[in-house]
């Protein structure tokens, strides 16, 4: 739908489908929870800082996992944090989206091969929505992950899929 | 200010019994010390007004891998007797002198004396060649896993011969 203002004539009504006021109001404010984890998080906070704003999309952090819509992976996912993590997306309420940002977070990355201590992937814990790749990606990938994020939840639907 | 060669010195004349020589294996010397003695070492060497040595720089363990090899169908090993070694780095910030102290211990029985009641930092250091490389410190006030998972049993990640389990927690590992 993206910016609405000024683009109707009568002022008193709006027509559209429920579905798609759902989706937008959903897309428009995914507050996420407020966590990074390793080198990725750096990048995360500077997207969340003011020259990338990820706020312009209606990212805010917030600190407790009930109040907030996605969870981005931003790191190295030890197995011990894996279990917190699940935790963590176990407490968000629904609908709850999952972003993985960065080859750790997506693969294992670094640590595919010898790192006995790294998840290698985030899928294995908890349903992922979006992979950002890259080591870190850079801010403008991860806008570009949530705008995919978007993409995804402007397409969802109320209607029930039937089973393939 | 003293060398290591004199510190060892000063060393063999107040423990003649057990300080005999000096592991010239890397690029430092270190002094051999055996791991039930190492408290009352490290203690000679912390107070003696000779040589202060008020901290320690660092404590590491090191698997040597010096064991028969028994290799499986898989491709994986094991180690049957051989050595670890725990290696103590110590400074005194007020003589500006260094040494290097080593204890070798079997891989059946790697039980070491523990320093932390000299230097405080030596807990979590011990904690953590305790957690990689399984040293047994005897004493030490709270020896548990630090960095892996305190529910951890699939040993110690940093031996030579480690194989990682399937599972955790149910998350697939390899
Ligand atoms: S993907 Fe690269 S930058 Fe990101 S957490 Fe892993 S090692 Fe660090």
């Amino acid at each position: 739908m993206g910016l609405l203002d000024k683009q109707f004539s009568d002022e008193n009504i709006i027509l559209t489908k429920a579905e798609d006021l759902l989706n937008w109001a959903r897309l428009s404010s995914l507050w996420q929870v407020g966590f990074g984890l390793a080198c990725c998080a750096i990048e995360m906070m500077a997207t969340s800082a003011s020259h990338y704003d990820f706020d312009r999309f209606g990212v805010i952090p917030r600190p407790s996992p009930r109040q907030a819509d996605i969870i981005i992976i931003s790191g190295t996912v030890t197995l011990k944090m894996a279990t917190r993590i699940k935790r963590i997306y176990e407490q968000m309420p629904d609908p709850k989206y999952v972003i993985s940002m960065g080859s750790c977070s997506n693969s294992g990355g670094p640590y595919w091969e010898h790192g006995y201590h790294v998840v290698k992937g985030m899928d294995r814990v908890i349903p992922v929505d979006v992979y950002v790749p890259g080591c870190p990606p850079r801010p403008e990938a991860l806008l570009e992950g949530l705008l995919k994020l978007q993409e995804k939840i402007r397409n969802e639907s109320l209607v029930k899929k039937e089973k393939v | 200010m003293k060398t290591q060669q004199e510190i060892f010195e000063i060393l063999k004349a107040q423990y003649p019994d057990f300080i005999t020589t000096q592991d010239t294996e890397a690029n430092e010397l270190a002094i051999e010390v055996p791991a039930l003695q190492i408290n009352s070492v490290c203690q000679f060497l912390a107070s003696n007004p000779d040589l202060l040595f008020d901290s320690l720089i660092l404590l590491s363990a090191l698997d040597d891998a010096n064991g028969k090899k028994n290799s499986e169908a898989d491709g994986s090993f094991e180690f049957d007797g051989g050595t670890l070694s725990v290696i103590y780095h110590l400074e005194s910030s007020k003589l500006r002198h260094k040494v290097v102290l080593k204890v070798v211990v079997p891989r059946e029985k790697p039980e070491v004396e523990s320093v932390s009641s000299i230097w405080q930092h030596a807990d979590w250091e011990e904690r953590e060649a305790y957690d990689m490389i399984g040293i047994i410190f005897l004493n030490h006030p709270n020896l548990q896993r630090i960095l892996m998972p305190y529910d951890w049993d699939a040993g110690f990640p940093l031996r030579k011969d480690y194989k990682n389990p399937e599972f955790y927690m149910g998350i697939k590992v390899p």
